[in-house]
């Protein structure tokens, strides 16, 4: 059994108990994947499942046997940024920058949402496939990662700088 | 109170009154800031410009290390079982399941706890950092619903988390205060705050708004709030050899080592804490239990204790901001001039913290009014410690106050920005000092002009769009500069010409490692990346807070006393063949990596000459700022004008902020960038504040009910419009840098602006926060 994190093979835990965030900070010590709540409520641990955007505080490891991992830092790293990474320190998408891995997690995977036409509970066409990737679009999409700094109009900015063309 | 203590109080009363008085009557030259900080005049260099963080890319990268992932050899994870009443005692505890639990090294409770003294609590001393003063797990006694009663130690967080759920707990019930109208009525008391008393009175206030021509009098709520920063409160905890060293989320780390030294009977030096990166704070990021509670178990186990609380954990231990109830009464004449102003009212604190919530504090510097009456009463109840968050006492007093002055404007017919205008004062209205730096009448103009505020319609409930009611409202915030005894930096210059900065402060999102390299390098004419600025470890020097947005300000008048130093220390080195030989410190400055005479620039030598021909790889200063008497001799505050639109449903009464715009008038903006985002994120958790943060408290049990973010609700993306700010930057004469703090003001006046906008959308006047849609039905 194992699961693959950022590429590499990673063994699934004895404990059935421990949440996949967990095994990423204490086991694996890939600290960059954040717990501000550890109940689903505020998007800290966002990581990309195959590609999707998942809360890890509420996932068991062990349901990811045989699945692909990404965490924030498989995305990138200083000197090697990713894109929206760059653009995050551009326009000053955070300020702490405990909510910030959860953040750059969820958009790249939210733009993702957005180009294969899922709806939001602000779009306003729900028959046709193609979404206006608006303010609002990504203001609603993103509202699951809380920021308590208050980071949000730098955080819309740099997905709107990077991510905007991906979406459409 | 023995007759004693009351003629020595009264003697000290009086020798602080002189002083006061003697400090107010000084010429400006005697006081620090009385010489502007040359740094004011320079415009060319680092300092104002929009830097990107330095550390950006290690936090965009989740490289940035926090207090919770410093890992540790052996180490163990903790779990913490809290009381479910208010008060009395625990009849039993019975811990043998949990101990027998797979993977338990320790279930801790006041049976086996080690002695500790309590810990000092917080403005009862020079480095006191506690959040209250009760003893932590030393006996049977149970003071707040909520209180830890076990810790349990193990091998994995999911086997202390299991462990933990095995204790069983019988109690015997005690009476417990913990309803605020009931204390209310059983009386209350004046509160005081840092030693003086929160009342004030000019004249005859009550008389002067009886004879008022328009007056307004209503009663203002605001309900309890905790921080929530995202990082959950946490620490990683070791003892080596004789030295506690903790890895912590902190805003005070010099004060925690000190008042963790007086818990556990050590030396100051004995305690290390380092704290490099804190996912926010707020206010909260002080010393609660869990510090101390995972040091005594580390000490117990022999083992390092990692210990996270969880988010319910954090409202149950870390306290919030407390209850007000405030009137505020205005009576003024025709022209709007004030002739009374009232602002008075009760709030909650507890027998053991010295935080009643001052809501007062922004009145005493706000108007011109001719008579004047401010009180703050309080009752203690048996809760969770209270304490600051956010601008204590501005974020709430605004909400009353600015609204009180709309409410005032309409019943005058008059515009609410002229009405504050027209009682703009000269100089402080209680303190009679001449305010150091105001410019509120201009950020009010500039503000009005960019939002297009002379598009309002006054008359309430005139325009809308579809279903949504729309209005316009604006306020006035504000903030004092503050700077805290304490500071000291070193700087040590190596022979490359490089210079390191050395100095006890904290990173909690302000971008202070960033903002400080810029002003250090401007200081000592380097560029920014010789400059290596090192904070966030209560080993270096200072004893500086992050708090009361005081900072900046001890910061940089500590790199000026620093810096200073350096040039004596160089001078004296300098030897009689240098440029320099035979100059005197007070005329040579900082120039093109070295030092030249200020009106002699051309006789300059670099720091790498001056150091080679001295023969030294390094030249190391420490020094101290001089006391901050500057805020007894000037008012000295920062102000904002913040204009607000909104949206009302005709249906739901769904409120939405549509525009929001802070005008600030803050002194020097550092960097426009992180100056930016500190100013809108204040704002935003007023946003918060003015519609939805509400800790509610059971008023018969005294238990936080909604402990969790999905129940403790904050603004999200879609809360938030695009919030527009802008700045008069114009520095303060008397500030290091011309600057001021920013990190608090932001909060003020925007609950205010929100509720005015409200009010002038739907002509309903909301005076109890959160303005919630219920109330708008
Ligand atoms: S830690 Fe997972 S949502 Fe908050
Ligand atoms: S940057 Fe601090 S919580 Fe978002």
């Amino acid at each position: 059994m194992s699961i693959s994190v950022n590429g590499n093979a990673v063994q699934v835990p004895d404990d059935p108990r421990v949440s996949l965030l967990d095994l990423l900070r204490d086991g694996l010590h890939l600290h960059g994947t954040k717990k501000g709540c550890n109940q689903g409520a505020c998007g800290a641990c966002t990581v990309l499942v195959d590609g999707e955007r998942m809360l890890s505080c509420l996932s068991l490891a062990v349901q990811f046997d045989g699945r692909s991992i990404t965490t924030i830092e498989g995305l990138g790293e200083p000197g090697a940024l990713h894109p929206l990474q760059q653009a995050f320190v551009e326009h000053d998408g955070f300020q702490c920058g405990y909510c910030t891995p959860g953040q750059i997690c969820s958009a790249v995977a939210m733009v993702e949402e957005v180009r294969r036409g899922v709806p939001s509970h602000v779009t306003s066409d729900l028959n046709s496939n193609v979404i206006d990737f608006s303010h609002d679009e990504m203001r609603e999409r993103m509202s699951g990662n809380l920021c308590r700094c208050g980071a949000y109009n730098g955080i819309i900015d740099a997905i709107n700088e990077t991510l905007k063309e991906a979406a459409e | 109170m023995s007759i004693l203590e009351n003629a020595k109080q009264t003697a000290q009363g009086l020798f602080q009154a002189g002083m006061a008085k003697a400090i107010a009557m000084a010429p400006d030259s005697w006081i620090p800031g009385g010489e502007p900080d040359p740094l004011i005049r320079e415009r060319h260099g680092h300092v104002g410009r929009p830097v990107s963080r330095i550390d950006g890319p290690l936090k965009v990268s989740g490289k940035a290390p926090f207090a919770a992932e410093f890992p540790m050899e052996g180490m163990v994870y903790a779990a913490l079982a809290y009381s479910t009443i208010a008060k009395g005692r625990l009849s039993s505890l019975d811990t043998a399941d949990a101990e027998a639990a797979p993977g338990v090294v320790l279930v801790m409770t006041f049976r086996n706890a080690p002695r500790m003294q309590p810990p000092p609590l917080f403005l009862s001393g020079a480095k006191a950092a506690g959040g209250d003063k009760l003893p932590v797990m030393q006996d049977d006694r149970i003071h707040w619903n909520g209180q830890p009663i076990a810790l349990v130690l193990a091998e994995t967080q999911e086997q202390a988390d299991h462990a933990k759920s095995l204790i069983r707990v019988g109690y015997e019930v005690e009476h417990a205060d913990i309803a605020f109208a009931e204390a209310r009525d059983r009386g209350t008391d004046t509160a005081e705050f840092m030693g003086q008393p929160l009342h004030d009175e000019i004249g005859d206030a009550e008389k002067a708004l009886q004879d008022a021509a328009f007056k307004i009098d209503a009663t203002y709520t605001t309900p309890r709030h905790n921080h929530n920063p995202i990082e959950l409160h946490g620490l990683t905890v070791a003892w080596q050899g004789d030295t506690l060293r903790m890895h912590d989320a902190q805003q005070l780390v010099a004060h925690t080592a000190w008042s963790m030294a007086q818990v556990f009977g050590l030396d100051e030096k004995q305690v290390v804490v380092t704290s490099p990166f804190v996912g926010g704070g707020f206010g909260s990021k002080s010393m609660w239990q869990h510090h101390i509670l995972a040091a005594a178990g580390a000490k117990l186990a022999g083992r390092p204790v990692r210990i996270v609380l969880s988010r319910e954990g954090v409202f149950r231990l870390v306290g919030g901001r407390s209850p007000t109830e405030q009137r505020v009464a205005l009576g003024a004449d025709q022209e709007g001039k004030l002739t009374a102003l009232i602002h008075t009212g009760v709030t909650v604190k507890t027998p053991h913290n010295a935080m009643p919530e001052p809501f007062i504090l922004p009145t005493r510097s706000a108007y011109a009014a001719e008579n004047v009456l401010l009180d703050v009463q309080k009752v203690e109840l048996d809760m969770l410690g209270n304490t600051f968050m956010r601008a204590p006492g501005e974020a709430v007093g605004t909400f009353a106050l600015e609204c009180a002055m709309d409410e005032l404007a309409e019943k005058l017919g008059m515009d609410p920005i002229e009405l504050r205008v027209r009682n703009e004062p000269e100089k402080d209205p209680i303190s009679g000092l001449p305010f150091s730096s105001r410019h509120i009448v201009e950020a009010y103009r500039a503000g009005a002009e960019r939002f297009g505020w002379s598009r309002r319609n006054p008359k309430p409930r005139s325009v809308s769009d579809g279903e949504w009611l729309i209005g316009m409202g604006c306020a006035t915030g504000t903030y004092p500069y503050y700077r805290m005894p304490g500071g000291a930096a070193r700087i040590t210059l190596t022979r490359e010409g490089k210079a390191i900065v050395d100095i006890a402060v904290h990173e909690m999102g302000m971008g202070t490692s960033t903002v400080q390299t810029q002003v250090t390098a401007d200081r000592l004419g380097l560029p920014m990346d010789a400059i290596t600025f090192n904070y966030g470890d209560s080993t270096l020097p200072g004893v500086i807070m992050a708090g009361g947005s005081q900072q900046t300000a001890a910061i940089g008048a500590s790199v000026i006393a620093a810096h200073n130093a350096l040039i004596e220390e160089l001078l004296r080195i300098a030897g009689n063949d240098s440029p320099l030989a035979g100059l005197k410190a007070k005329d040579v400055g900082s120039r093109n990596g070295g030092l030249c005479k200020l009106d002699e620039p051309e006789r300059h030598e670099t720091y790498q000459s001056l150091l080679a021909r001295a023969q030294r790889d390094k030249v190391t200063v420490e020094a101290q700022p001089p006391q901050p008497l500057e805020t007894m001799h000037w008012s000295m505050h920062s102000h904002s004008a913040m204009f607000c639109e909104v949206k009302v449903n005709k249906v739901t009464g769904e409120p939405r902020v549509t525009r929001f715009l802070g005008s600030f008038d803050c002194g020097r903006i550092l960097n426009p960038k992180t100056a930016t985002s500190q100013f809108r994120g204040g704002i935003i958790m007023g946003l918060g504040l003015a519609l939805m943060e509400d800790t509610q408290f059971d008023e018969r049990k005294g238990r936080v009910m909604n402990p969790s973010l999905a129940e403790y609700h904050v603004p999200v993306h879609m809360d938030v419009p695009e919030i527009d700010v802008i700045w008069t930057d114009i520095p303060d004469p008397h500030a290091p840098m011309g600057a001021h703090g920013i990190g608090e003001i932001g909060i003020t006046g925007t609950g205010a602006a929100v509720a005015n906008a409200i009010y002038n959308a739907t002509g309903k006047r909301v005076r109890d926060l959160p303005i919630t849609l219920d109330k708008l039905l």
